[in-house]
């Protein structure tokens, strides 16, 4: 036996502690009048973007709160919204595609189902084009908005399987991502690649499917009450899918539209008769009517539900579990939540007078709000990469391009966030599954695939066809305030790049890293100087370099880095 | 016999089954104390639990034959030819859908139990809720956030995480093969499981600087993401060591990649196998939401759900086989299940909407073989909402299964499950008549004795924690050898410490043994001159 091994002590034991009384806040909705420091700037972006670029928090320090979050809801100082260029034929080399060319736009056209099917190219185009979009958002909470979107009105791009129907919803989703939320709930009703995924297209007179009717009240609209019950009746899913019958999608031979992928009505397999609702929606009966009138049964079932006032605080709810925290108390519900949903109401379902309060308020910004949220898996690694201003390929070359952007995805993919593909229709659980929330995307397995993933990009990073991506940790140091002066570095970094406070020995620990274990700052200041004087110098260069990946990966792989 | 007769009568005063805290098995492991403990590891009961996502359509998976008319009517797509229905030995009115070869060979090799119209009261039609009630064992009005198992471990292990892993429980109490952790696995305060996707592959994490939590949200979120960073750190070693155990499986699991359960399941007998004491193994098998297409067109035995069943029946037998191949087979106990069943009438896309009521397997070499319960009666006439009706609540079956396999006594029951079920014969009889390990393991991360400094050269203070009266240390050599009884006697109940002179014992490993009434624990002392 080997001695060493004989005698290690045992490692002392962190005592458990009680969160049960936590402190929760007791500030509401008044507007946020206190200090404007790049704490309050960082907490703003982490929570609306996709981490917090240090070219973003200059450019709001010189703001207002309420101009910053006006600019962020693009209530100003953007241009009118238009759709980004679509997605492109990335894949041309490994599947051919007779009905795109490489390089060109791929939505409207036919998927090929003869030989190797496009389909499963272009998701994974349209996936790395959507995390393009994310990783170079404007500043805007239009793409994080767009994300709860996907999340909220699911579908799982893997069983839906018509190209043009998945860009169609994400377009969709983008477009009113801030716009009208009962607007959008209609619009998501008839698009094709709900309706088949949810079965809407089968949804007919003679044999009613009851799946979207259900998962319409039971998830996007009315939700459960306070005991996980829901409030209206097994009759009323009937009652609704009823009305719901009609509508189609129109694919011939399962790949081609004649009018141009989008559902249509077909009255001839409308449910004419009336549709009986329970005491919930007043025992409201929705009268059936025949012919193409009979498409608009829909905007009267709408209208029913969104007479409930369930709909707004479900929705509220959800938003504040997204923006703020999970842990919703009575407070919350009182403070916050019903107030918001009155907003929601009198604004008849606008979506930005509800974030600009929200935003906008003393809660936001109330110190214990800080920090807890944990990353999600997206907003880890879309975060990472715009913090570092990670560069990705151009468009000189699609495939290195789009397989760059997959990189970002696939990551997240492995800790089990999936962009267009959440595990089911309830979304991801880490934003409903009780009690541990957004804990769920932290355990054994998807904790070491964020430090892989981080040691990585900050150690040789990835390489495509000569193209790397990576965090530059050099590169990177050289945009800060005053790099030669590791205090300082070591202040800034943290202050970018955590979201909680953390003591002396964390910095000692960093400081010793610089310094490789010298005592003197000086050491740093050398290193560094000679590197800035010696352009070209490899000695130089990879003196600070090793020392800064190893910092930025201790930063990186703390579990303090895991907090937004 | 009571159990505390039983420990009582089969510890002898030399044998130290107890905690050996602070230090790994590795260590230990040319101890043959360490390989007593060793041992009877290999007695303890494994439960695996394979849950089939979206909902199995029972009636195409166990088939009333003795109810083909009216099913036939109700399913004129759907209904499998009665020729193409697997035959089960002993019955000509239940058998099994055309693709589960190997679910029928077990069962007739005696290794199967199939539970008839399991479901619950009032049932819900929604996924989500009526997951969360499978996993969390609720009533259909109860919400309940923590999971059946994950109780069912807390009371076996009341004090995990704090203190763990220990001698006792030296491995992950339950684990999930995937990324995420199952709601079933919640305890009432920290999650029991831990999640895998590789057993042989672990990243150092590293141990990093930890300044204190402050009590606000994001202190909670640090504290929970460093604990989960410890964790895995922790069982990493253990996890691949289990698997490195094993070399060899056996031959007759599909290649890796074709079907992901048992891919699954193929870990989970490894790991049982490569010696982890862990409890519960949770997997899945996900699909089974067949709104359209769940046969082909014009042939009811093809199509999404006969593969999906394929799975399912290829994988169990190819795990059994494995069992058996490995020589674990009497340790380790199976069971399917699934949020519902669907419903009696198909519908017009060539599938089922949401049910209610649906059979269950349970499988292994310990369980009592048969067919529990009757065929569902389909009437005549079948309305579009009418569901099979429930026969037994699925807590009786979780109920069985914890008395007479995880020998959970009958009266502490309905502290798990929170209320009274049933009692189904699913095992055989006997099963926890030879182990009991409970006292040890619901002592498991407290600390009843320690001592400070350790290593020691000269002296070093033993403290200990007695509930009063009786209480004895003592203290033994690596071989066993009583060497000194420091304490004897009677003792108010509370911590205690006293000196312990080195009297020129050799250096090198010791063990400090207490012990109080029933109650006993172990702890190494190292003298290092």
């Amino acid at each position: 036996m080997d001695r060493r091994e004989f005698i290690i002590p045992e490692k002392p034991k962190p005592a458990r502690q009680d969160f049960s009384r936590l402190s929760r806040t007791q500030t509401g909705l008044t507007p946020y009048t206190g200090n404007w420091t790049i704490e309050e700037v960082k907490h703003l972006l982490k929570r609306t973007m996709f981490g917090a670029r240090r070219d973003d928090i200059n450019y709001f320090l010189a703001q207002s709160p309420a101009a910053s979050v006006a600019e962020i809801l693009e209530q100003i100082n953007h241009p009118a919204y238009v759709e980004p260029p679509m997605p492109l034929n990335n894949y041309n080399a490994t599947v051919n595609d007779p009905n795109c060319a490489l390089g060109q736009p791929w939505p409207g056209t036919p998927d090929s189902v003869g030989g190797i099917s496009t389909y499963s190219s272009r998701k994974k185009s349209l996936k790395s084009w959507w995390v393009s979009q994310m990783l170079n958002q404007p500043r805007s909470i239009r793409e994080k908005m767009l994300l709860f979107w996907s999340n909220h009105f699911v579908i799982e791009l893997d069983s839906v399987t018509v190209s043009t129907y998945v860009y169609k919803y994400v377009a969709l989703l983008r477009q009113h991502a801030i716009g009208n939320f009962k607007t959008l709930t209609k619009e998501v009703t008839i698009n094709s690649a709900m309706l088949k995924y949810l079965n809407g297209e089968l949804n007919k007179a003679s044999a009613p499917n009851e799946n979207y009717a259900r998962e319409l009240q039971e998830l996007f609209t009315v939700g459960k009450d306070a005991n996980g019950l829901p409030p209206y009746t097994e009759d009323d899913v009937r009652a609704a899918a009823r009305v719901l019958t009609g509508w189609r999608n129109d694919l011939t031979g399962g790949v081609n539209s004649a009018n141009g992928f989008n559902s249509y009505f077909d009255p001839t397999r409308h449910d004419t008769t009336d549709k009986q609702f329970s005491a919930f929606y007043s025992n409201q009966v929705i009268t059936g009517m025949s012919g193409a009138p009979a498409s608009g049964e829909v905007d009267l079932l709408l209208n029913m539900i969104f007479s409930k006032d369930e709909v707004s605080l479900n929705i509220c709810r959800k938003l504040y579990n997204w923006f703020v925290y999970y842990d919703i108390d009575a407070t919350v519900e009182t403070d916050i939540i019903v107030p918001l949903a009155n907003i929601f109401r009198m604004n008849n379902y606008d979506i930005v007078p509800v974030l600009s309060v929200l935003l906008n308020s003393e809660h936001f910004y109330d110190v214990l709000n800080r920090g807890c949220l944990i990353k999600s898996p997206l907003d880890f690694a879309v975060g990472m990469s715009r913090d570092f201003a990670v560069i990705f390929p151009d468009a000189t070359n699609i495939a290195t391009q789009y397989s760059q952007w997959d990189r970002i995805r696939s990551q997240s993919s492995l800790m089990q966030q999936d962009l267009g593909d959440p595990p089911n229709v309830a979304g991801w659980q880490a934003y409903y599954q009780t009690p541990l929330f957004h804990e769920l995307w932290i355990n054994s397995d998807t904790l070491p695939k964020r430090n892989i993933f981080s040691d990585r990009m900050a150690n040789t990073g990835y390489t495509v066809s000569g193209q790397k991506i990576w965090v530059d940790v050099v590169a990177y140091t050289e945009t800060l305030t005053n790099p030669s002066d590791p205090i300082t570095l070591i202040e800034e970094v943290l202050a970018l790049h955590y979201s909680v406070d953390t003591g002396v020995n964390l910095r000692n620990y960093l400081l010793s890293v610089l310094l490789s274990g010298q005592a003197s700052n000086s050491y740093w200041t050398t290193a560094w100087d000679d590197y800035i004087g010696s352009a070209g110098n490899t000695t130089y260069y990879n003196i600070v370099k090793s020392r800064l990946q190893t910092f930025y990966k201790y930063i990186m792989d703390l579990s303090e880095y895991q907090l937004s | 016999m009571k159990r505390r007769d039983f420990l009582r009568k089969t510890v002898p005063a030399t044998v130290l089954p107890g905690l050996l805290n602070g230090y790994s098995f590795k260590a230990f492991s040319s101890s043959p104390l360490v390989q007593a403990l060793a041992n009877s590891v290999l007695t303890d009961h494994v439960l695996v639990l394979i849950q089939l996502n979206g909902g199995n359509d029972g009636l195409n998976t166990v088939i009333p034959l003795d109810q083909y008319s009216n099913l036939s009517a109700a399913r004129p797509n759907l209904l499998i030819p009665d020729t193409q229905v697997l035959p089960l030995y002993g019955t000509t009115a239940t058998g099994l859908h055309p693709s589960m070869t190997g679910m029928q060979q077990l069962f007739n090799d005696g290794k199967v139990s199939i539970i008839q119209g399991v479901g619950y009261p009032s049932p819900n039609f929604s996924h989500f809720r009526s997951t969360d009630i499978w996993l969390t064992g609720a009533d259909t009005s109860q919400v309940l956030s923590s999971g059946w198992a994950g109780r069912y471990l807390n009371y076996e292990y009341p004090n995990f995480p704090t203190g763990y892993p220990n001698t006792a429980m030296p491995d992950p109490l339950a684990l999930q093969i995937g990324s995420t952790v199952s709601l079933a696995l919640q305890g009432p305060a920290a999650s029991m499981g831990m999640a895998i996707s590789d057993p042989t592959s672990f990243y150092n994490l590293i141990n990093g600087i930890q300044d204190p939590a402050p009590n606000t949200p994001a202190g909670k979120e640090l504290t929970y993401i460093r604990q989960i960073s410890q964790q895995s750190q922790q069982y990493s070693s253990v996890i691949l060591a289990a698997a490195n155990n094993i070399t060899q499986q056996s031959p007759n699991y599909p290649a890796t990649g074709v079907n992901s359960l048992s891919d699954q399941l193929k870990i989970v007998s490894r790991l049982i196998a490569g010696g982890l004491k862990t409890r519960v193994y949770m997997v899945n098998l996900g699909g089974f939401d067949t709104h359209s297409a769940q046969v082909d067109s014009g042939s009811a035995a093809t199509g999404d759900h006969a593969e999906l069943l394929t799975k399912l029946s290829v994988a169990v037998k190819a795990f059994m086989d494995d069992l058996d191949f490995l020589g674990i087979e009497d340790r380790v106990v199976g069971m399917t299940f699934s949020e519902f069943g669907r419903r009696i009438k198909e519908n017009a896309s060539d599938g089922t909407d949401h049910g209610a009521a649906a059979p269950m397997f349970v499988f292994g070499q310990p369980v009592q073989s048969g067919l529990v319960g009757t065929n569902p009666v389909i009437p005549s006439t079948v309305a579009v909402s009418d569901n099979v009706p429930m026969q037994y609540d699925f807590r009786s079956v979780y109920a069985s299964i914890l008395e007479d396999w995880f020998c959970v006594p009958n009266t502490d029951l309905s502290s798990i499950l929170l209320n009274n079920y049933q009692h189904l014969p699913l095992l055989q009889a006997g099963l926890c008549s030879t182990v009991d390990t409970h006292e040890i393991n619901s002592g498991a991360g407290i600390n009843l004795i320690s001592n400070y400094p350790n290593p020691f050269s000269d002296s070093t203070y033993i403290t200990f924690k007695t509930g009063g009266g009786h209480t004895l240390v003592q203290i033994f050599d690596s071989e066993g050898h009583l060497i000194k009884t420091p304490v004897d006697g009677e003792y108010v109940a509370g911590e205690h410490k006293i000196w312990f002179e080195n009297e020129n014992y050799a250096s090198g490993l010791y063990y400090a043994r207490f012990q109080n009434g029933t109650v006993q624990q172990v702890r190494n002392m190292m003298i290092a001159k």
